[in-house]
């Protein structure tokens, strides 16, 4: 096991190194002078000449490029115009909000993902298969800031239920951390609930008419036994790898959805820099957050390998 | 010469019994009749809108949908039903654009890999490395670093697109390099481009049509995503996003102004994902689902 982690970060390692190429290489995407272009149109010379020497523009690029890997080993994203404030230090400020609506957007997919493609593969061609699989599709189909404000408009200005924005710690206060964060979590939970619902059932399926699954059934276990056990056991491995990709989209979508429920997370600070053309904070948001993603992965390979013999002996 | 045309065996018509086959499947012509509205509605934007999208009328503001206003009017007094058409054809713009680069740039970069063995390493680390980034995370900071504008949004959404393209492109091909009739066809002495051209792609566009079908939606839905977060074209301009995002600020006194394009793009979206389930069920029944 501890072989497939190393083997699996160390794999890592040229995908990380070309992610913060291509995100340095963002800020030279920008048409005309970056300094200038962020300096906005009430800087002084001065502003400008300050942004680009903070920047290392003043450089040849390949002094750039050495001025933003020298950075990086230094844990230095720059500084946020916007924020006034270290670009790494706002973004770590910001991470446990994101990553714990995040969380809870997983454990709803998960949930709710699931039991529904379960259901309706042991319910196949009824009415219950149809309801999930509809359900599943407008899932998949709706965007999460059109669900988002509709849900508002339903759970918090009419029934006043859960509060409309705003966030709780979960430290200072579990409960209000558990009404603030709902509506966010469940708008963006919908789409990745969508998609395992429908993995799900069609691997269950796949699995169900398999000769051990049979076997079970013949041997007289319940009908509980032979779904937990046998069948859903199986079904797990495909399932987990859509797990990374459930929390690529949480994280993507928590851009939007931290915005319309203003959640102070990186979502929300992302939305703020690029409107404000704090270009060190979009690059520092995006590099952040891919490296997360790439240490889900990671994660995700491993369990894979931890439940599925055949990857830990084979790999 | 009527013989050598009786000789002929039975024509096989491949496109013709796939087609039928589609016709026959219920989801995929749902998807169809939903996405073919929403093209039209966005053809027909110039005849059907009928007044300007931008016109704005301070007598007619907050209108709820009627006779005089179909679809009502906006915080502003402009017609939903003018802006709503106007963003269904800036949507089909857009989708149209990002596949047709999609279909163009990932065919070749993804044949490129698969086919050239010296180039797939450096092909596929590159590739893997921009589809690390979350995909509308990715098309937020070159959307931010381009400047706010449609072609922008293309150019985006095509640099965030083409590696995940290229990638399936790839897959079937290092599949079907090692087919015996390819082989046979090296044996026979026929060079790379006729290989490819004649042997491996047309068995390769399958996977790749289906693939271009859902990034349709993704490119509708991305660039929704952008425009809603005032990233995409720029006002007036009205695309489905922007529309939205004004109505937000209204939900509760004018509901209608973020329904309207929350609907339009729900259900064209859900037509895309009917017509490319429909796609893949027909055309390739081993892939599953992807995102």
């Amino acid at each position: 096991m501890i072989g497939v982690v190393v083997a699996r970060l160390l794999g890592a390692i040229p995908t990380l190194l070309l992610v913060s190429l291509i995100t340095f290489a963002i800020l030279h995407l920008i048409p005309g002078d970056p300094a200038v272009v962020m300096a906005g149109l009430s800087a002084t010379p001065q502003d400008v000449a300050q942004i680009r020497s903070d920047l290392g523009l003043d450089q040849p690029l390949l002094g750039q490029l050495v001025h933003w890997y020298a950075g990086l080993l230094h844990g230095n994203l720059g500084r946020s115009l916007l924020l006034g404030q270290d670009v790494l230090e706002a973004i770590l400020q910001r991470l446990p909000v994101t990553l714990s609506l995040s969380l809870y957007g997983l454990v709803l997919t998960l949930l709710i993902g699931v039991a529904g493609g379960v259901l309706a593969a042991l319910k196949q061609n009824t009415i219950v298969d149809q309801a999930a699989m509809i359900g599943a599709m407008i899932g998949i189909s709706m965007p999460s800031f059109f669900f988002a404000p509709l849900m508002v408009l339903v759970f918090a200005v009419h029934f006043g239920w859960l509060p409309s924005g705003g966030y709780v710690n979960f430290i200072d206060s579990p409960l209000g951390w558990l009404r603030a964060a709902t509506l966010p979590a469940v708008s963006l939970a919908l789409l990745q609930v969508g998609l395992l619902a429908r993995i799900t059932r069609s691997t269950m399926l796949e699995v169900l008419r398999q000769d051990y699954v049979r076997t079970a059934r013949a041997k007289g276990l319940s009908g509980m036994s032979v779904v937990g056990k046998h069948a859903l056991a199986n079904a797990m491995i495909p399932i987990t790898t859509v797990v990374g990709i459930a929390i690529s989209l949480l994280l993507s979508g928590s851009v939007v959805i931290e915005t319309i429920f203003s959640v102070p997370g990186i979502g929300q600070l992302l939305t703020q820099a690029v409107l404000n053309r704090d270009y060190p904070l979009v690059q520092g948001g995006l590099l952040v957050l891919t490296t997360v993603l790439v240490l889900v992965n990671i994660a995700v390979d491993v369990a894979y390998a931890a439940m599925d013999p055949r990857v830990r002996l084979g790999g | 010469m009527s013989t050598i045309e009786d000789d002929d065996e039975a024509p096989s018509r491949p496109w013709r019994d796939t087609l039928v086959r589609l016709m026959h499947h219920r989801l995929f012509v749902t998807g169809l009749v939903l996405f073919g509205i929403v093209l039209i509605a966005g053809l027909a934007a110039p005849w059907a809108a009928g007044v300007d999208p931008s016109k704005i009328g301070m007598r007619t503001r907050f209108k709820p949908p009627s006779a005089d206003f179909l679809f009502g009017t906006d915080n502003l007094g402009r017609s939903l039903w003018s802006r709503t058409l106007w963003g269904a054809q800036l949507s089909m713009i857009i989708g149209v654009s990002v596949v047709a680069l999609n279909a163009v740039f990932g065919t070749i970069i993804g044949a490129l890999a698969g086919y050239v063995r010296l180039l797939d390493k450096l092909i596929m680390g590159l590739n893997d490395a921009m589809m690390a980034f979350p995909a509308v995370l990715l098309a937020i900071g070159i959307t931010a670093a381009l400047g706010s504008s449609v072609l922008n949004v293309i150019i985006a959404l095509s640099i965030v697109y083409i590696p995940r393209t290229a990638r399936i492109v790839r897959a079937s091909v290092i599949v079907l390099r090692e087919m015996e009739y390819v082989q046979a066809a090296v044996a026979a002495g026929a060079g790379h481009w006729r290989i490819l051209s004649r042997h491996i792609m047309p068995n390769a566009l399958a996977p790749l049509i289906v693939q271009l079908s859902f990034l349709f939606a993704y490119a509708v839905l991305t660039e929704a995503t952008l425009s809603f977060l005032g990233l995409g074209a720029v006002p007036p301009t009205p695309t489905w996003g922007n529309i939205m995002a004004d109505g937000r600020q209204y939900l509760t006194d004018a509901p209608w102004i973020i329904t309207i394009p929350g609907v339009a793009l729900m259900l064209t979206v859900l037509g895309l994902n009917l017509l490319g389930d429909g796609l893949r069920d027909v055309l390739d029944p081993r892939l599953r689902i992807q995102p």
